[in-house]
């Protein structure tokens, strides 16, 4: 029996505390700062308490966008960003599965030849082969379109690894039985295989959608016109403007509207996401 | 590893990894297969023509002295971020692994900063240290410290440093965590009953047996702060002043974008290319052997 003193707890309790500050305060000086007056956060005068601004701050980001720099409302962007995230995440599941179905219920030439070169993608970020692939996605006519934006970030070699050892996993019977049964590859795999997947796929989408709507350097790349950007890159146009003319609470309500999506994610379906995580990184 | 029950088809396999696979040869390999060859072509400078030229960009890139510091500069940040975010996540584990009231409270509150976008943190972090409108700058300067990261390439490196380190807390936190809570209860009551106290109880037992995720979390982190600083850089500093916070990847981007040298660009991919690939060699075997101590 390890008993932990008091004394020792009450530190455990403080230092803990000390922690969810440090990786709080940012973010709810983001929140004040965008509710508060211009004016006031350009002298440096910034009040720590939340002011009187926020639905007019709020409505104006998100319906409007800022007056200056990128006139996009944020309304728009936001929903790029999610049609971005939803393709990227629901992608790379769907194809995923599919592969590592073939791989790992059939037996066919090349098979494992395809298995590693799926496999190797692991080792090639898309920051290490940028401009090649932007060429590309030029070349097929894919610039400023969902298609151009999701596209090269859905190969995925986690996905198709963790449905493969997943697959491993599911006793030999199941397709036996469902053999006897009369069921064929497509019944066996929609009646029997998605089904036992459930929890693996509803994981594996929280990760991928918060990587998806994180996106930053592609569509960064890829995205010329005002109407195709997503949140991510919109907040970077926001403060390019001389310091300024920087529309400081405009630019933090979206840092706040675009951290909400993929924290809520992560706050209310915790459990998946921390399975999700760690599946992943094995 | 294979199954013994299995479907018997000659196409059907083929038109399942057929989706996956054209988007792996059109956008992985075939790009990557540019990237190398375009690293030994030399475009002239109204991109007229192209030449082979062996090596050359690479050699070229070796004698450029940014080049050799973007290196340097990368491997610093790399280190400082991975060290001091490991070690302020591992203190967070410790405390919240105890049988604390409000265990998974603080657990919740610890994790969310991960679905943070990098270009996000970016914004945070140079809102609250601006030079000028910055909530904490006051306070430095009140310190008597000359505070303008925007000027100041050191101040700049170590905000980009902060900023990353910051963003990669909860990940670090939730992997120690789940490793403390893998060590069996019985051997740190072993060494209680031999009279360890605490701290040594942590340094001679639970340090060691944490090992194998101190050192998985090693690499990850540093393939993050090879790759996913690129937002935070983006926002913040640019690469800036002066290239005091340009990195690999950085410069890659810039080169290739504003520079318009896509052969040296190339050369800087392939490079990167090799780079990752042995970081992630190392962590496979390391994942295979699974505990070591």
């Amino acid at each position: 029996m390890v008993e932990e003193e008091g004394f020792r707890r009450y530190i455990a309790h403080v230092i803990l505390w000390i922690g969810i500050a440090i990786v709080a305060f940012p973010v709810y000086l983001a929140f004040v700062a965008s509710t508060q007056d211009n004016a006031v956060i350009a002298n440096g005068q910034m009040s720590l308490l939340p002011g009187g601004h926020f639905f007019q701050t709020y409505y104006q980001t998100i319906f409007v966008g800022t007056s200056g720099s990128t006139r996009e409302p944020v309304g728009n962007m936001m929903l790029n960003s999610l049609v971005m995230a939803l393709l990227i995440a629901l992608g790379k599941i769907a194809i995923s599965i599919i592969s590592a179905y073939a791989i790992v219920y059939f037996r066919f030439p090349f098979r494992m030849s395809i298995f590693w070169l799926i496999f190797i993608t692991l080792m090639l970020p898309v920051e290490v082969r940028i401009y090649p692939t932007y060429k590309i996605v030029a070349d097929l006519h894919m610039l400023d379109s969902y298609a151009g934006l999701s596209l090269p970030l859905i190969a995925s070699a986690t996905a198709t690894l963790l449905f493969r050892q997943f697959f491993m996993t599911v006793p030999d019977e199941l397709l036996e039985a469902s053999r006897i049964d009369g069921a064929g590859p497509f019944r066996f795999f929609w009646d029997t295989l998605l089904p036992l997947s459930r929890t693996n796929m509803a994981a594996l989408f929280v990760i991928l959608f918060i990587l998806g709507w994180n996106q930053y350097l592609w569509p960064l790349l890829i995205t010329t016109r005002d109407d195709m950007q997503t949140i991510q890159i919109g907040i970077r146009k926001m403060i390019t403007t001389t310091d300024a003319l920087t529309e400081w609470p405009i630019v933090m309500a979206t840092a706040v509207l675009a951290m909400l999506p993929p924290v809520f994610v992560v706050v209310v379906m915790q459990k998946l996401f921390v399975r999700g995580l760690v599946e992943t990184e094995k | 590893m294979q199954k013994q029950a299995i479907f018997q088809s000659k196409l059907l396999p083929y038109a399942l990894v057929a989706p996956q696979l054209a988007i792996v040869l059109i956008f992985f390999y075939w790009p990557a297969l540019q990237a190398m060859i375009q690293s030994f072509l030399l475009q002239d400078a109204f991109g007229l023509s192209t030449s082979f030229v062996w090596f050359e960009n690479y050699i070229e890139l070796f004698r450029e002295r940014a080049y050799f510091e973007a290196i340097l500069r990368t491997f610093f940040f790399s280190f400082a971020i991975a060290v001091s975010s490991l070690s302020f996540a591992l203190l967070l584990a410790v405390m919240a692994d105890k049988p604390l009231r409000g265990s998974m409270l603080y657990r919740t509150l610890l994790i969310w900063p991960y679905a943070v976008a990098p270009p996000v943190v970016g914004v945070l972090w140079i809102f609250m240290l601006h030079p000028s409108l910055g909530v904490l700058s006051r306070y430095l300067r009140a310190a008597g410290i000359d505070w303008n990261p925007l000027l100041d390439g050191d101040q700049a490196a170590a905000l980009i440093i902060l900023a990353a380190a910051w963003k990669q807390i909860s990940y670090n936190f939730l992997f120690f965590l789940a490793g403390l809570q893998s060590i069996p209860r019985s051997v740190i009551e072993a060494a209680a009953i031999d009279g360890a106290r605490p701290m040594r109880r942590f340094w001679t037992v639970i340090f060691p047996l944490l090992s194998p995720t101190i050192f998985f979390l090693l690499v990850v982190n540093i393939v993050y702060a090879f790759f996913d600083t690129f937002g935070i850089i983006d926002t913040m500093t640019r690469g800036g002043p002066g290239k005091s916070t340009e990195t690999l990847v950085y410069k890659v981007y810039t080169d290739g974008l504003l520079g318009g040298n896509l052969g040296s660009s190339a050369a800087q991919s392939v490079i990167l290319m090799i780079m990752v690939i042995v970081l992630t060699g190392i962590q496979f075997r390391f994942v295979e052997r699974k505990v070591t101590y």
